[in-house]
């Protein structure tokens, strides 16, 4: 069990400035894992980092490099050692358990590798998951649920459990539950990466379409061709950010990129 | 936590995801269970029957009267001795309660409202070719009042049977079915020794004087064979000298009274009475002839034992049920371990550590309330059922049925919960992370 610091030191850093279209502002965040000793693991060593609302973010990096350790503070998963994170104008980085708990339900929608559906329930009662921790009535919201699932073409399968659908199938009811409480963003963590490429494309092809509707999607991919589809690409490397590149997005290109025609 | 359970369609639906979740492993479920069951049924079982023995014990004595005080004449020790090896013959005993101590208690022990003295003397009863042995008792008319007997046919022995030293009897219902077996015991005459005695009335007993005297004076005889007159007629009768002969010997005994009832005002009068009635038949008894009885604190001693008894078996009983709990525990953690990864997931999705907390709690909870529910069910059959099939008294009482379950939901909780706070510690992301 790596020891682990909780952010501490009193903030010298000033609210954001107004103005900014960013939702997400990441200032010089930094987790370290402290193994006891003299042994010590830098994840993040210092990330500086805006995103906006309405963007397609890839991060990209060799493995170890802090991705995954980035995603869970921006999923609010984990409070990093040192910094502030800024989600809608407000500090994470202070926030308590409880706090937390809540901005992830409300705020951030998951979506990740091995699915991580909850086993005895039906595909329905799966997207209500999030619902039902906000407090919110789920026999009015049920129409909804039902339209998401409908949304992700699970219509007929409202009633089957996650061990009688296929992995496509599983990872669209996981991005149907990302978006039941309408978060602020969506936070995928190699969603494709579990996936054979055909049925990769396809939630794939989900998770632009959302974005084309507005959504903020972030999300961690080793697969260049994933990769491409985002609007900006995030390279890190030994915890820090190492390129950071703004692409057009995918119908405004011409096939260059040495992509396929996929899309 | 709290606002889920102030929230009832919340909870309603916590607690359905825990049936749900214990569905998912039936038999695992209910082997758990098993242990809350009969930890509960062996509560309510066990309290049972420690109930019903008890209740028997203290009905008889309550029959005795609780503002009563009872004298019995004793043959003391040394004597019964002598008598036993052989001694001289003809010997003459004189031993026991006298009139002369009766009229002493009336006068000098306050809160006294009456006494009821008493003779029994042991002798054949005899109608036409029947003959029964019996105790012949010389009695006051208040009897039926002071000894709890309820007159069934005819009437009791009136004061005007005691002035005329009548040549009267009332008999118990018993013996006039032995006696009688065809006619109607009333207006017949009985024959007593040499003496016969009209029967005016029929009793029936609430509690046996045989029941009451020592057990080794039983001599088998059957218990309701008595025969009431009065006490006048009984003085003058059989004399004050009773003659008992046995095969080429007799005994003579003198006792003027074998039992002396002393009704008290109430139980206080009992507590004050009984060292007051000790010293003074001390001073007039240099012989250890006499016994006091105090059904009120024959009463008090019965109710001490009950609840040392109700203790004793509560304790094996709440330590099964502690093994039960354990148990519970025990599954639990196993069960948190086996589902990290769905705790990780629910955290992701905006679940708190309380909501952690609840969801395993209520699980335990409907665990043992379940299991409690069906021990309850059980623990009502089991006395039954030992009741139908034995002769043992059991009584269910519904306090110990409210304790036994109010127990497992407790246990439930108790142990429920050191497993519900370790899922509710876990870290989200190392969650997420296993298996
Ligand atoms: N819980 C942890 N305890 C100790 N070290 C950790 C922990 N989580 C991650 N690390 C370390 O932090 C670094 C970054 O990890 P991670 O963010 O998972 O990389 P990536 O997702 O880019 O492969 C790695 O060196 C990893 O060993
Ligand atoms: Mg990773």
């Amino acid at each position: 069990m790596p020891m682990q610091a909780q952010a501490g030191q009193p903030a010298p850093v000033p609210p954001p400035p107004p103005g900014d279209n960013s939702i997400i502002r990441l200032e010089r965040i930094e987790k370290t894992y402290f193994l006891g000793g003299e042994n010590i693991v830098r994840a993040l060593a210092g990330v500086d980092l805006s995103i906006e609302e309405g963007s397609f973010v890839a991060i990209m990096g060799p493995s170890g490099s802090g991705k995954s350790t980035m995603l869970n503070i921006l999923g609010c998963l984990d409070r990093p050692t040192a910094g502030r994170y800024w989600l809608g104008g407000e500090d994470v980085s202070r926030m308590s358990d409880d706090e937390l708990s809540e901005a992830r339900g409300r705020r951030i929608g998951f979506i990740f590798q091995s699915y991580n559906l909850i086993a005895q329930l039906t595909v329905i009662e799966n997207i209500q998951v999030p619902l039902f921790y906000r407090g919110v009535d789920l026999k009015a919201t049920y129409d909804r649920c039902v339209e998401l699932a409908r949304l992700v073409g699970l219509g007929d399968r409202l009633h089957h459990r996650p061990t009688q659908l296929s992995g496509g199938q599983q990872q669209r009811v996981a991005v149907a539950r990302s978006l039941v409480n309408d978060p602020l963003m969506i936070l995928a963590d190699e969603p494709t990466g579990n996936l054979d490429s055909r049925t990769g494309a396809e939630v794939l092809d989900l998770i632009s379409r959302l974005n084309e509707a507005g959504k903020t999607i972030i999300l961690v991919t080793h697969d260049d061709k994933v990769a491409a589809r985002a609007h900006r690409v995030v390279r890190m490397k030994d915890g820090l950010v190492d390129q950071d590149i703004d692409q057009l997005p995918p119908a405004a290109r011409s096939g260059g990129n040495g992509r396929g025609a996929s899309c | 936590m709290l606002k889920r359970l102030i929230v009832p369609y919340q909870f309603v639906i916590t607690v359905r995801l825990g049936i749900k979740s214990l569905l998912l492993h039936k038999l695992r479920s209910s082997l758990t269970m098993l242990g809350i069951i009969f930890g509960v049924c062996s509560v309510i079982a066990m309290l049972a029957i420690g109930e019903g023995a008890s209740y028997e014990a203290q009905e008889a004595i309550k029959k005795l009267g609780s503002n009563n005080i009872l004298i019995r004449s004793l043959k003391p020790p040394e004597q019964a001795r002598q008598q036993g090896m052989g001694g001289p013959r003809g010997m003459q005993l004189k031993y026991g309660l006298t009139y002369a101590d009766s009229g002493r208690l009336m006068t000098t022990i306050p809160g006294v409202v009456r006494l009821l003295p008493m003779r029994i003397i042991r002798e054949n009863v005899r109608f036409a070719q029947n003959e029964v042995p019996c105790q012949v008792i010389g009695t006051l008319p208040f009897y039926p009042e002071v000894g709890g007997a309820e007159v069934v046919r005819g009437r009791f022995l009136a004061p005007m049977d005691e002035q005329h030293q009548e040549n009267v009897c009332v008999i118990t219902t018993g013996l006039a079915r032995r006696l009688f077996p065809i006619q109607d015991p009333l207006e017949h005459s009985v024959r007593i020794d040499t003496f016969y005695y009209r029967v005016i009335g029929i009793i029936q007993e609430r509690s046996q004087p045989e029941q009451r005297t020592q057990a080794g004076k039983m001599e088998g005889q059957p218990l309701d064979n008595n025969v009431y007159i009065p006490l006048s007629t009984s003085r003058t009768r059989f004399g004050e000298i009773l003659i008992r002969r046995s095969a080429g010997s007799f005994e003579a005994e003198e006792v003027q009274l074998h039992q002396i009832t002393v009704q008290m005002r109430d139980t206080a009068a009992v507590e004050t009475a009984d060292p007051q009635i000790k010293t003074l038949l001390g001073r007039f008894h240099d012989q250890n002839d006499y016994e006091i009885i105090v059904p009120l604190q024959l009463l008090r001693q019965a109710e001490q034992t009950k609840r040392i008894f109700s203790i004793v078996l509560g304790s094996i009983a709440a330590i099964s049920l502690l093994v039960g709990g354990i148990g519970i525990m025990n599954i639990m953690l196993a069960t948190v371990t086996e589902r990290t990864r769905e705790i990780g997931i629910r955290r992701a999705l905006g679940a708190k550590r309380s909501d952690i907390t609840l969801q395993f709690l209520v699980e335990t909870v409907v665990l043992s309330v379940g299991g409690g529910l069906i021990g309850v069910m059980v623990g009502i059959l089991v006395p039954i059922l030992v009741s139908s099939l034995t002769t043992m008294k059991t009584i269910v009482t519904p306090w110990s049925v409210l304790l036994a379950f109010s127990i497992s939901g407790a246990v439930g909780i108790i142990f429920g919960l050191y497993p519900a706070k370790a899922a509710a510690k876990l870290d989200p992301i190392e969650a997420l992370r296993h298996e």
